[in-house]
């Protein structure tokens, strides 16, 4: 195998490997209440990373990167937030009309490279990957993750203001309101990768407590022409949406691969 | 009598029936349960896209408690509170109440003065919703057309949170 073909062969691996992780393992934020009433209200969330839907049974989700967007655009304040075992806790005092979003963002860079015939590996950021220098090492491949794992909650009428794309990685923008989705309706949403339409994506929808299923019952939708995937749950309950794409990214003049990844969690009412 | 004037805060008097008046009769069934609290209930009138036409009343706790206010659960009246219910500031004279305990009650709701007043003719559904804290929902339908002169009766029954429920249209 020549070095050109075993940098791309393990550069693959590594990508598989990370991804193949992702799925085995599924994040999640979970609001005590998707929908609200009255004037000021509490929820309180839990954050994790688990095999089941939605039983904390793996590790908890980090909360250095959770932010709340409240309805007005601001963003609102987490208390009483706490790491346990299996997961992460925290709560969001709602005291504007409209829909939150609750985000756990981020991205950052990876950088990979030869050294001494073996592999090796970095992550960071941009700068500190270049301050290192190993972008300039043998066979070096740097890649851009961008990651979202986001639940919505709505004291009184669903607004939209939290759904400004901010044009970074995979987004979702309502046509149906995710707190406004009732079993056996048409359901739309429209993804964005970069701030574009996502064509062609698949998304991949779970119903929770599959711990009582011997099946998964994953549906996958692809998005349209306009990036926006249709679909009906025969079933109300609470669900884990996700997907996942690759692309290239130049950043400050450095073409990169870019892995973006998002999750949604929602409930179905019944009608 | 007063308690249907006190519902429908109407200035309707008995006897006093002109045309196209609605009249809803429902029954609030007794429950033996261990924890019982009296059901929200909410009905109005929506047109065949379930967009509402008239929003005849809902009854829910009106005071705040240990608990909270009761506005808190407004909410698990669901479908009302998707339909119409989200979008209102209430209290609303007339269309706001106190819950009512197990029992029957007949609503009377003038054609000629308050909400049915500008309802076109057309097809529609009134709609009676009921959530009991620690019970179970129900929501009964009762399609009608509304259109001069026209009379209609029917009875629906609830199986759950909601006794026979009865609509008449009087012209």
């Amino acid at each position: 195998m020549n070095r050109i073909a075993q940098s791309l062969f393990l550069g693959a691996a590594v990508v598989t490997a990370t991804f193949g992780a992702a799925q085995a393992h599924r994040a999640w934020l979970m609001p005590s209440t998707f929908v609200l009433s009255g004037d000021e209200q509490w929820v309180t969330v839990d954050g994790a990373i688990s095999n089941d839907l939605f039983f904390p049974n793996h590790v908890a989700m980090s909360l250095d990167d959770i932010k709340v967007m409240a309805p007005n655009g601001s963003i609102a304040d987490t208390e009483n937030s706490a790491t346990v075992k299996f997961r992460s806790v925290f709560d969001v005092k709602l005291d504007q009309q409209g829909t939150y979003k609750i985000v756990n963002g981020g991205g950052g860079y990876f950088a990979s490279w030869t050294e001494n015939g073996e592999r090796r590996r970095q992550r960071g950021s941009l700068e500190e990957l270049v301050a290192a220098g190993v972008d300039k090492k043998e066979g070096a491949q740097l890649m851009r993750s961008s990651r979202r794992v986001e639940t919505f909650v709505t004291l009184g009428a669903p607004t939209e203001t939290v759904f400004k794309p901010s044009g970074d990685g995979l987004e979702m923008v309502p046509v149906t309101h995710p707190n406004d989705v009732y079993a056996g309706e048409s359901v739309a949403f429209k993804f964005l990768a970069s701030g574009t339409p996502a064509v062609g994506l698949d998304v991949t929808i779970v119903k929770g407590q599959d711990r009582y299923r011997d099946t998964v019952d994953e549906v996958i939708v692809k998005t349209d022409a306009e990036g926006v995937v249709h679909f009906t749950l025969d079933e109300p309950g609470r669900y884990w949406l996700s997907a996942d794409q690759g692309g290239e990214i130049t950043v400050e003049g450095r073409k990169m691969s870019h892995r973006m990844s998002y999750v949604a969690i929602f409930e179905a009412l019944p009608l | 009598m007063r308690l249907v004037l006190s519902i429908a805060g109407l200035s309707l008097m008995a006897g006093q029936v002109t045309a196209a008046d609605m009249a809803v009769h429902l029954q609030i069934p007794e429950m033996s349960v261990a924890e019982y609290h009296r059901p929200y209930v909410a009905f109005w009138v929506a047109r065949p896209d379930h967009s509402v036409a008239v929003n005849l009343g809902v009854w829910y706790q009106q005071e705040a408690n240990r608990e909270g206010a009761g506005t808190d659960w407004l909410k698990d009246i669901r479908q009302w509170w998707r339909r119409i219910g989200r979008t209102l500031d209430l209290p609303i004279d007339g269309v706001s109440g106190a819950t009512r305990p197990p029992g029957e009650y007949a609503l009377e709701f003038s054609g000629t003065s308050g909400p049915l007043t500008d309802l076109a003719e057309g097809e529609y559904t009134l709609h009676v919703e009921a959530t009991r804290e620690v019970g179970g929902r129900e929501l009964v339908r009762i399609p009608f057309t509304w259109a001069p002169g026209k009379s209609f009766e029917k009875t629906v029954s609830g199986t759950s949170e909601l006794g026979t429920i009865t609509l008449k249209l009087i012209p």
